[in-house]
């Protein structure tokens, strides 16, 4: 069948973020809703009452550093201080870990510069017990649970005391007691593993709930749909993670979104609360996680939350943003660093100031360069004391077959 | 000719690929703007707009897929996956899709793809960068499956793929992106610009596909090999003294069946080097076609020279590479024998 209508021809669509390098960032088309304005729902809402808070985004921190709207007022002046040291603690190690990558005691680290906040916020409004799927961009879970700095450093240079005896790539933790599931470093796959998790928890009538991770590029996965129609149809108590950092290496994530408003309004297919939140607000991120936690620990379901947030700084250490954005786009961002702004709230309420900022600023490199100087004390990738190659042949199994005993054997370990 | 490595030269091969032919598209995550975490695409959405060259979402599945259906209408598509190792949600469009495609529908529809991707190890990629799959194409009737070791093989065998009228897996060596790597990581790495096989041939030249090359001439023992590890077979007869015949398979399906018998009928000897874990790899496969039809020749049993039986491990990368030196090994022993 013909129709005798002419059609112009077609073209594809091919999404182009705004600004690339050498143009002037522009982020006018980045609605940034007054913080307080975004009420806060019951936790038993139905999530088709709440379908407007996949648009929008909650946020308590305003330009003057005060804490309004529903959403405030859930953190005690400890507790805010704790969260401040636990984003310098993260920075400090960052950056101490990327220049250790620079000065080659190895291989290869990956940053949270800009996102400090989302993870760190997040990792205390989990109980003991709770489980993350985290993607490698989380570390602030573990840093906010007091996981030693040492061992994490260990890790990364891959030495004698690093817990996964050097199997895997550095800053791919993993700490089942931290409530930190092994990272993969394939993208997405973990999201549905999360899921799953807590259906365990839910079929053996537990009171634990999960928390799944995973980065605006890669909800583009097959596995990020896979666990919303699991965690949609069972119900799961979990809570799904969308850090939109706005970049996917080199990818803005425009590619992942297509034509749909937010990565959150995914959640709306499926039924699930879906919840875009500030993800430089500490306090935002940590009232939300606590009420997104909340719900599943009640049995209401599954919530998405996409953190709104931007990484400034490179993907990993092999990447030079440089050569697809601009430069400037990092200051240009509405959203501001969260360290400032938690900062600029507890000085703004009396409970710190530039000085104690400073003084903890030094304190906490101070103790950082004391985990590293303990840790290079053991070794580093290629130096000092590394793990056994015996360590590659064990762990393929619980009880090693007779072909890997030989091939053991025969390299001579 | 030019002297390029092996990054340029695969520039090159799309580069002209898609000034000759306008089906041929490209795309694949951050192949776009960038030009591809390797670079290989740089350049290219400049030169041939947006539609003939995108970025991807991150969907391997999606981007194989997509591949097929442009096929399916009549394009041309080279798509890249990031890294081998990030091949596996794809399986199922590759598997049963790709390689099916021309069978079940007795050539109604047809599936002229190049899947490319970088894999090997030698960079400290541990588990997740480091990967050598090949063997699960191999085992799916419907895919062709090459490897190229040099540059000038990598632009003549990425425009013979894009020609097939099939399905092809192209599988770059990374560790031999800048240069041939012999397998002493503590050694300089010379550069392709220095080097014969760095010397590509311009314009529209392709090399058929399912042709081995003899790299080394020697009379003792044949060395069967592929990627990264024809550069380690060289470097161990050298040191070895033992005069061995290597041969860079450079397309594993179709398998150049003519040169390996024709070589172990001379030498009467074989060893298989390959980087992928041993059982069921590729090797397997080369051992049962040496012995198949070789067997009256033959003067020692076959040996194979592979990763272990573990995944890719970070810290202890050069204890899972095989190096020349595990290789020189062989080389004696299969004299010895
Ligand atoms: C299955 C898979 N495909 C591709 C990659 C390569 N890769 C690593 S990180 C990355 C970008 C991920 O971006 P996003 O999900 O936004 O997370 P971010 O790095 O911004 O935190 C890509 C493509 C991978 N690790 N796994
Ligand atoms: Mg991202």
């Amino acid at each position: 069948m013909t129709d005798d209508k002419t059609y112009q021809p077609l073209a594809l669509n091919v999404p182009e973020p705004g600004c690339r390098p050498g143009d002037t960032p522009d982020f006018s088309y980045f609605e940034v809703p007054r913080a307080g304005a975004v009420a806060r729902p019951a936790v038993d809402v139905d999530p088709d009452d709440m379908r407007e808070m996949a648009f929008s985004i909650v946020r308590v921190l305003n330009k003057e550093g005060e804490a309004v709207g529903d959403w405030a007022g859930a953190l005690t002046p400890e507790e805010l201080r704790e969260g401040l040291r636990d984003m310098m603690l993260l920075r400090a190690f960052d950056a101490r870990m990327q220049n250790a990558q620079r000065q080659g005691k190895t291989s290869f680290y990956m940053q949270h510069l800009g996102e400090e906040a989302v993870s760190c916020a997040f990792s205390r409004a989990l109980q003991d017990g709770d489980m993350n799927f985290p993607t490698y961009r989380q570390a602030g879970l573990l840093i906010a649970r007091d996981y030693p700095l040492v061992t994490m450093m260990n890790q990364i240079y891959s030495n004698a005391d690093d817990p996964l005896h050097g199997r895997q790539l550095p800053i791919m933790y993993s700490s089942k007691e931290h409530g930190f599931f092994s990272i993969s470093g394939n993208l997405g796959t973990q999201f549905v593993q999360a899921v799953g998790w807590a259906m365990a928890s839910a079929i053996s009538g537990d009171t634990k709930i999960a928390a799944g991770w995973i980065g605006d590029g890669s909800t583009a996965e097959s596995d990020f749909h896979a666990a919303m129609v699991f965690a949609s149809t069972y119900n799961a108590p979990v809570v799904l993670n969308i850090v939109n950092n706005q970049w996917a290496i080199s990818t803005f994530q425009g590619i992942a979104r297509g034509g749909v408003g937010t990565f959150a309004a995914r959640g709306h297919g499926f039924g699930i609360a879906s919840i875009r939140v500030d993800g430089n607000d500490y306090l935002a991120v940590n009232a939300v996680a606590k009420w997104a936690a909340e719900r599943a620990r009640l049995g209401l379901g599954p919530t998405l939350i996409e953190h709104v947030t931007y990484r400034a700084g490179g993907h990993s250490t092999s990447d030079d943003p440089s050569a697809y954005r601009s430069a400037d786009e990092g200051a240009a961002w509405p959203l501001g660093d969260p360290i400032d702004r938690l900062k600029r709230h507890l000085i703004r309420i009396g409970e710190w100031s530039d000085e104690r900022h400073s003084q903890a600023e030094a304190e906490l490199m101070d103790q950082v360069i004391t985990a590293q100087k303990e840790a290079e004390k053991i070794g580093t990738l290629g130096g000092g004391k590394g793990p056994s190659p015996r360590d590659m042949f064990e762990g393929v199994f619980e009880k090693m077959p007779p072909h890997l005993i030989r091939q053991r054997q025969e390299a001579g370990y | 000719m030019a002297q390029m490595t092996m990054i340029e030269a695969l520039r090159d091969a799309h580069d002209v690929a898609m000034e000759k032919d306008d089906r041929v598209v490209v795309y694949g995550e951050d192949v776009g703007y960038f030009g591809g975490v390797f670079r290989v695409t740089a350049g290219l959405q400049k030169k041939y707009g947006k539609s003939r060259c995108f970025d991807a979402p991150i969907n391997e599945a999606g981007i194989v897929g997509t591949a097929i259906g442009m096929a399916a209408y009549g394009l041309r598509p080279v798509i890249e996956i990031q890294f081998a190792d990030y091949v596996y949600p794809a399986i199922d469009q590759i598997v049963s899709e790709a390689a099916r495609l021309r069978h079940r529908s007795a050539g109604d529809f047809t599936c002229p793809i190049v899947i490319r991707m970088p894999t090997g190890g030698g960079i400290f990629g541990g588990q997740t960068h480091s990967q050598s799959p090949e063997a699960f194409f191999t085992h799916s009737s419907g895919l062709k499956t090459v490897v190229p070791s040099n540059p000038s093989d990598a632009k003549g065998l990425l425009l013979a793929a894009i020609e097939d009228p099939d399905p092809v897996i192209f599988l770059e060596p990374k560790r031999l992106y800048n240069g041939p790597f012999d397998g002493y990581h503590d050694r300089p790495v010379t550069s392709w610009k220095k080097h014969p096989l760095g010397d590509v041939s311009d314009g529209y030249e392709p090399i058929p596909l399912g042709k081995a090359a003899i790299r080394r001439e020697g009379s003792d023992v044949t060395v069967l090999a592929y990627g990264t590890m024809v550069y380690v077979a060289e470097a161990a007869a050298e040191e070895t003294g033992v005069d061995a015949e290597v041969i860079d398979l450079r397309t594993l399906l179709p398998l150049d069946l003519e040169t390996i018998v024709a070589s172990v009928e001379k030498t009467g000897r074989c060893v298989i080097v390959h980087e992928a874990t041993k059982t069921s790899g590729f090797g397997a496969e080369l051992m049962s076609i040496v012995q198949e039809n070789c067997f009256y020749h033959l003067e020692a049993p076959i040996i194979r020279v592979t990763g272990w039986d573990t995944p890719y491990p970070h810290a202890q990368e050069w204890n899972y590479f095989p190096g020349p030196e595990r290789v020189g090994e062989a080389l004696k022993k299969c004299m010895e024998d």
